[in-house]
């Protein structure tokens, strides 16, 4: 016991002054709060897509993000994941019209998209776009896993098990609905941009994208902001990693199939080990 | 240990065979009958696991190599086309990615096993130095690695440990710009980082087969820290400890598989999903989280040439750990004060982890050189010392005999 105590009592004075030392950083200026979380049904270990709700992201996508927005690694033909047919996105691929060439003259020429292109960049190169939006607008291919936030201690452990992984998708949500018509007083809005609550350092080059009613659903959803934010975040996770619900699948199977294995090497090994004891 | 192989061939083929290259000999002394100690507990059975990651990585590795592209303009493309055009390369990419992650995991619980029982000390010196070295080559080959999906942290992470070297006096900006290819991390930093990436985990192998043939020279360290004796203290590597490693590798595969299908980002960064932008810095530039403890030491030290020498002598101090400790005694199990001073330094450590992921500022920077005083307190004051006051616990005489108490004692 007193030894317990010495080496407590040792280490604790190298230590000491490290309880001192963790107070709490000060809060940055114009900290960014928390996005909430939203119900996702791609949540968690059996966690799929909604049809439908991709379709709504996807509309919405189309009539307002891809105005600037890219979506360059996604391609027409992967579209059917979301519950269109072969022949839907066909049509839906020659509404848009592809750069190709160059042609037997050594021109380049516009024909209508089909199933194999992908998605068309919404400006020529950066500098034209930042010539046009006073800024590049990303590219949303890979989106929802381009943005998060910080979890802290000790919920990024939990993180582990609760297997909690949406915050791009909260992220994104929270950054279409966080638009404020004024800047709060005191802050200093460079002009030309917009003040949101979730954006880090609040100053965004975006205007505030949706609006009620915008976009049209036939589905019966509402057509809110909040909604619209929901749908296309949803899409934009489905973009990101197309192959979740397979991955999910597998990662079932493989489980099931790894503990049972180890089951049986557990008995093998008790076996082999009895006459060893 | 080996001693002659007691391997006897039993095809005409195979004794013809054993007379011109006895490989089955090797593997038969190596594999099968080597001597293991008999109270090994499951601790010990994580050089098994690294072996079968180290193995999973080349394989993975040389698969992602078929479908990515080592160019600047092109590697965070081709990544992604891995991950949605490739068949199931989602599962190589998420594999390798992770099962670096894992590596280090495994690596890390293989290293405290180590300290925890003495298992540097004399005569497995040269046995602890090649593993340092490994670790070393690992921690190479992991910062390479990342590099290559040229996303945002992968291109300001390649930033910050290449300018390390241009802390060395008079030549560092020469050697940083020797290393870069260039003025600035750009396409042929990218391509000889891919270059090396793809060497170092053949050189590591080597090394492997260093650790292992120098180990099976010395015999394994065993929990009572007490050598073998006779043969009541000993079993047959195969079926004994194959059994045993096998269990615990797939469990090991359970929390393996768990993040890779379940969480598989978890370990990364967001900002890697942003292709590299040498014209935007992120707010926030961290590395993987196993070099945590070592960038939290870096950033310590106000001093640049000093944080760099700190970070680089974190990791050779290892390398002096068996002239270090100076106790007698191998296991903790036996040394009371040194065990309580062992949990400590581990919490240290994971304290130094959590460091190293928050900014440097305010009291953060104060806790990180209070932690970086300790981990090197532990080594050049706390060891030498304890072995020379603790006062030890009786050793076993052996370890049956040690068995046999612990069983007494469990009826």
């Amino acid at each position: 016991m007193s030894r317990t105590i010495l080496a407590f009592a040792l280490a604790g004075s190298l230590l000491g002054l490290t309880a001192i030392g963790s107070q709490p950083v000060a809060a940055q200026e114009h900290e960014s709060p928390v996005p909430p979380r939203q119900t996702w049904s791609f949540a968690g270990p059996f966690g799929t897509f909604d049809r439908g709700q991709l379709q709504r992201g996807f509309k919405v996508y189309r009539e307002v993000c891809s105005v600037c927005h890219g979506l360059k690694y996604v391609a027409f033909r992967n579209l059917e994941a979301l519950g269109y047919s072969e022949a839907q996105v066909k049509t839906i691929a020659a509404e848009f019209k592809v750069t190709d060439g160059p042609n037997d003259q050594g021109e380049m020429f516009e024909r209508p998209g089909r199933p194999a292109d992908r998605f068309p960049a919404p400006w020529p190169n950066e500098n034209a776009a930042r010539a046009r939006y006073n800024a590049v607008p990303p590219d949303m291919s890979v989106l929802a896993k381009a943005r998060s936030y910080e979890r802290g201690f000790p919920w990024f452990i939990f993180d582990i098990f609760t297997q909690f992984q949406e915050q791009g998708p909260d992220y994104i949500h929270a950054l279409m609905v966080g638009y404020k018509a004024k800047a709060p007083e005191g802050f200093a809005l460079p002009p030309g941009s917009y003040y949101n609550e979730y954006f880090p350092g609040h100053t965004i080059a975006m205007p505030p994208p949706l609006s009620d009613k915008q976009v049209d659903y036939t589905d019966g959803s509402p057509t809110t902001v909040d909604q619209y934010a929901k749908d296309v975040a949803a899409f934009l996770v489905w973009a990101a990693e197309p192959h979740m619900e397979q991955r999910k699948r597998i990662g079932f199977q493989v489980m099931i199939f790894l503990l049972i294995f180890a089951g049986l090497l557990y008995f093998t090994k008790k076996k082999v080990w009895a006459d060893a004891h | 240990m080996s001693g002659h192989s007691a391997y006897q061939p039993q095809s005409a083929f195979m004794k013809w065979m054993e007379r011109r290259l006895p490989i089955a000999g090797l593997v038969h002394s190596s594999f099968v009958a080597y001597p293991t100690p008999r109270n090994l507990n499951y601790w010990w059975t994580f050089g098994g696991i690294l072996s079968f990651l180290l193995g999973a990585q080349i394989i993975t590795g040389i698969i992602l190599v078929m479908h990515y592209t080592p160019q600047a303009d092109m590697a965070f493309d081709s990544v992604e086309h891995i991950m949605r055009d490739v068949n199931y390369g989602w599962l190589l990419r998420y594999l390798h990615a992770n099962g670096a992650s894992m590596f280090f995991v495994a690596v890390y619980i293989h290293i405290v096993r180590g300290m925890y029982y003495g298992s540097y000390k004399e005569p497995r010196e040269v046995l602890w130095i090649l593993g340092v070295i490994l670790y070393l080559l690992m921690m190479a080959t992991g910062f390479l690695g990342y590099t290559l999906p040229w996303g945002q942290m992968s291109f300001w992470g390649a930033t910050v440990i290449t300018n390390f070297f241009s802390a060395i006096p008079v030549v560092g900006e020469s050697v940083v710009t020797w290393l870069w290819g260039g003025y600035g991390v750009g396409n042929p930093t990218l391509q000889r980082f891919f270059s090396l990436h793809y060497l170092l985990p053949f050189v590591i192998a080597g090394v492997v087969v260093l650790h292992v043939w120098a180990l099976h020279v010395v015999g394994q360290n065993n929990p009572t820290g007490v050598e073998p004796k006779t043969e009541k203290d000993t079993v047959a590597f195969t079926p004994y400890a194959t059994a045993k490693d096998s269990f615990m590798m797939v469990c090991f595969c359970v929390v393996f598989a768990w993040f890779v299908f379940y969480v598989p980002n978890y370990l990364g960064h967001a900002d890697n999903y942003i292709p590299a932008n040498p014209a935007v810095t992120p707010n926030h530039i961290v590395p993987e989280w196993y070099y945590l403890p070592f960038y939290a030491i870096l950033r310590a030290i106000p001093n640049k040439l000093m944080g760099v020498i700190a970070l680089f002598g974190s990791i050779g101090i290892l390398a002096f750990l068996p002239w270090l400790d100076t106790s007698k005694v191998r296991s903790a199990n036996y040394r009371p004060l040194y065990r309580q001073f062992f949990w400590i330094f581990v919490a240290v450590c994971l304290g130094l982890g959590y460091l190293g992921s928050k900014p440097p500022e305010g009291g953060y920077v104060l806790a990180a050189r209070i932690l970086t005083f300790y981990y090197f307190a532990h080594f050049l004051i706390i060891l030498p010392v304890l072995g020379l006051v603790e006062r030890t616990k009786p050793l076993p005489n052996s370890i049956s005999e040690s068995i046999l108490a612990s069983k007494r004692a469990a009826n």
